[in-house]
């Protein structure tokens, strides 16, 4: 459908020598009900490397959450329908039984969320809520995993770790509930972390500490994680490769500095353009004029072609395949060698 | 944490700050203070209490914006509540164009909350569901006593002002709206009753990039257009930078640095500033931050530290510290740069501060 224009379309990619931890085929989620369908991811397909930390950017409504939550099938079964493949260490997640499901959730993939309250349980200590975690997923006593909770408060570096395992989450800071939770999803040892805006509501002083753990931890552990966040400097600070979402799909993808620094598709050349980065001052910001699209029609097109500056009758035809002009980078927009010579 | 010190300049000083040159400012708060109170017990009395706002003080000028940051809980909010008269000071004075709220010869709060607005974080639930939002807007006017058709007239033209076509966007209710589109009723409906003065409290931190543009854009437009004063709360740096012309940084109740935006930013002179300045994510995946520049959690505000109340945090912290707290004192000598911090306090006792004679005497390595 897309023309080549000149650009290399490199479907066989860089090959990895070891196979990907998690390898996402042509994912897509929608929500169905009474009145509407919303059509929250439509066509995803990436890999992750063992060890890797990717970051999904992209704004509200994109699909950022509803993508990182079908990696475990944390979805409302009723109406959500998944399509696609999701491989994660071998498991084919979306037709795993309940059994198998709940775990392989915890011990291989595990999740931290934006607001660890939500996470958290109000009743039990922290102490408590790690111990029960380690003894669902295997067998060892209670003074056993016991200790594992007080390493794991170590570990995730809270102050005074032993008085802590008492605390309730209520009784603790927003920094301190959060490095709770990533305890807790590190208690049965997961390989691969994901990560929903785990600093979105931390002030900078406590995000960085935040950010510098998870990145300390996902060495040593040897960790892969999918990070999301609509920050870019977040994503500068921890992601080896950032993708950008937009309308329920990935619209760009590549190494974090090559994008933060010379983005291809015009979202994300918007996207930079109009984020207000230190030592601004009062000078005009460029914005992307228009809306969101509207997630409940299924886009027949380039999604954003409303929206781009870009734009030509040519976007409208189909979805725009996936261009990779550059190794290790892509794009989904098929003006991107036009684009470049612009600017 | 690098020497935070070695930014700090010696000029000649006065021992308080001189009173701002030429025009008076639009607002004055004096030893602003609020305490809330904890209850417990079985009889419910009052236990403890909360000090989340403590011998505040700081002037904002005619048409300028000032920035306040600081970590979460440190009474910013607050801080703007008390000066909208949303809460009761517990002490302190505040002065709107020359005239004490309040007071018999000063003026009425509902003056002053025709004179000064307030934009919130969250643009939904500051609307009313049940009104379309040009009703919204033009409810202000009319409950200050505008005639109903004049004040939809204006809420028009302002939705106008605001990019939203008053035909188009007119008579839809909030759910209908994006979430900057509300941002913007918001703000559209602050400027209804032509205050002077908007404190925005968070007001685009919610908003997706590129919408967080277009608002802050308008921002900007509104004020040369109306000639305002804003006070612009945030815990993004980068924004307060991009929109302050002063920045004024709270840590744990209490002002600890304030001064043009330039200046602090450049070179903080407080140890929190300079902390909370080199959080921020370097943007440069090559050169990523390699240690947190503060660590632990701030102390409660219930039994705040004596003394500064950093020092429990601060790299710097000696003896005296603890001992006393430190004022606010000028970094430059016109006053328009002050910390409270007793490094920069000239005879304080602190190692690294100036003996006194030097400091006064114009600060011959300075
Ligand atoms: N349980 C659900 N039922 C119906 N629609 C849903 C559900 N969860 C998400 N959606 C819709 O799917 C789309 C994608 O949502 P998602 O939560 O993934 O966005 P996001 O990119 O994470 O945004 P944000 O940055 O605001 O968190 C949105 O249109 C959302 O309204
Ligand atoms: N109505 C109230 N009753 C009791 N305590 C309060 C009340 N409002 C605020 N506080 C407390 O006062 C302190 C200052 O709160 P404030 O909301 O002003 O902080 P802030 O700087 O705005 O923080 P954030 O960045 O999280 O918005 C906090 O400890 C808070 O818990
Ligand atoms: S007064 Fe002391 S403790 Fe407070 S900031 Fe200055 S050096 Fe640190
Ligand atoms: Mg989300
Ligand atoms: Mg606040």
């Amino acid at each position: 459908m897309a023309e080549t224009m000149g650009l290399v379309q490199d479907v066989s990619a860089t090959p990895s020598r070891v196979p990907p931890i998690v390898q996402v085929d042509d994912l897509h989620v929608r929500f169905v009900s009474k009145d509407a369908t919303v059509y929250a991811v439509n066509g995803v397909s990436f890999t992750l490397d063992p060890g890797e930390v990717l970051c999904i950017l992209g704004e509200s409504g994109s699909g950022k959450s509803v993508t990182l939550r079908a990696l475990m099938r944390l979805l409302p079964r009723k109406r959500a329908v998944i399509n696609g493949r999701v491989i994660v260490d071998g498991h084919d997640i979306l037709s795993l039984s309940t059994s198998a499901l709940s775990r392989v959730r915890g011990e291989i993939v595990s999740m931290i969320f934006q607001e660890p309250m939500t996470a958290l349980d109000p009743v039990y200590s922290i102490g408590e809520q790690i111990t029960e975690t380690v003894r669902r997923h295997e067998k060892i006593g209670r003074a056993a995993a016991e200790a594992r909770a007080l390493e794991l408060l170590e570990l995730v570096q809270i102050p005074s770790a032993k008085r802590r395992l008492k605390a309730f989450p209520h009784e603790l800071s927003g920094g301190l509930r959060q490095r709770a939770m990533i305890a807790i999803a590190l208690s049965c040892r997961p390989r691969v972390l994901l990560a929903d805006e785990p600093t979105t509501a931390l002030d900078a002083t406590v995000q960085i500490q935040i950010l510098l753990l998870l990145r300390q931890l996902q060495k040593e552990l040897g960790m892969s994680v999918i990070f999301v966040t609509h920050d870019l400097g977040v994503a500068g600070e921890i992601a080896d490769r950032i993708t950008v979402m937009y309308g329920g799909r990935f619209v760009e993808e590549g190494p974090t500095t090559a994008v933060m620094r010379d983005p291809l598709h015009p979202y994300t050349r918007g996207l930079l353009a109009s984020t207000v980065h230190g030592q601004m001052h009062r000078e005009r910001l460029r914005t992307i004029e228009g809306s969101p699209p509207n997630m409940e029609m299924l886009p027949a097109a380039c999604s954003f072609a409303p929206r781009c500056r870009y734009a030509v009758d040519r976007c409208l035809e189909g979805v725009p395949d996936l261009h990779r002009p550059f190794p290790n980078r892509s794009a989904r927009c098929i003006r991107l060698e036009e684009i470049g010579s612009m600017t | 944490m690098s020497d935070c010190r070695k930014n700090i300049r010696r000029e000649p000083v006065t021992t308080c700050p001189p009173a701002p040159t030429e025009s008076q400012p639009l607002l004055s708060v004096k030893g602003l203070r609020k305490y809330f109170p904890v209850k417990g017990g079985l009889l419910k009395r009052q236990i403890a209490a909360i000090q989340a706002v403590d011998d505040v003080s700081f002037e904002v000028r005619r048409g300028e914006v000032l920035g306040i940051v600081g970590e979460s809980g440190c009474g910013k909010s607050t801080t703007a509540r008390l000066l909208m008269r949303l809460i009761e000071p517990d002490a302190g004075q505040v002065i709107f164009d020359g005239k004490e709220v309040g007071m018999r010869d000063g003026m009425t709060v509902t003056d002053l909350r025709r004179h000064a607005q307030m934009v919130f974080q969250d643009s939904y639930s500051s609307l009313n569901p049940r009104l379309p939002v040009e009703d919204t807007i033009a409810f202000g006017p009319v409950v200050h006593g505008t005639a109903r058709s004049k004040a939809k007239e204006r809420a028009r033209y302002l939705l106008n002002e605001v990019g939203l076509d008053p035909s188009r966007f007119g008579r839809r209710y909030p759910h209908e709206l994006s979430g900057g589109q509300r941002q913007r009723i918001n703000i559209a409906r602050a400027l209804a009753l032509q205050p002077q003065m908007v404190f925005l409290d968070e007001a685009v931190s919610a908003l997706d990039k590129s919408v967080e543009a277009q608002v802050l854009n308008l921002l900007l437009d509104l004020r040369e257009e109306f000639n305002l004063t804003y006070v612009f709360i945030s815990h993004d740096l980068n924004v307060v930078q991009y929109i302050s012309d002063r920045v004024l940084v709270m840590y744990l109740g209490k002002v600890v640095e304030v001064g043009p935006i330039g200046d602090v930013y450049k070179e903080p002179a407080h140890p929190y500033t300079h902390a909370l300045l080199s959080s921020r994510p370097s943007m440069d995946p090559e050169d990523r931050k390699k240690e947190s520049p503060l660590s632990g959690d701030p102390p409660t505000p219930i039994n705040p530290p004596s003394g500064c109340r950093f020092r429990t945090r601060c790299a710097f912290a000696e003896d005296v510290c603890a001992r006393a707290v430190p004022a606010l004192t000028p970094i430059r000598a016109d006053g328009s740069w002050l910390a409270a911090c007793h490094m920069i306090i000239p005879g304080s006792g602190h190692s690294r501060a100036a003996a006194i004679n030097e400091a006064t005497t114009g600060g011959t390595n300075g």
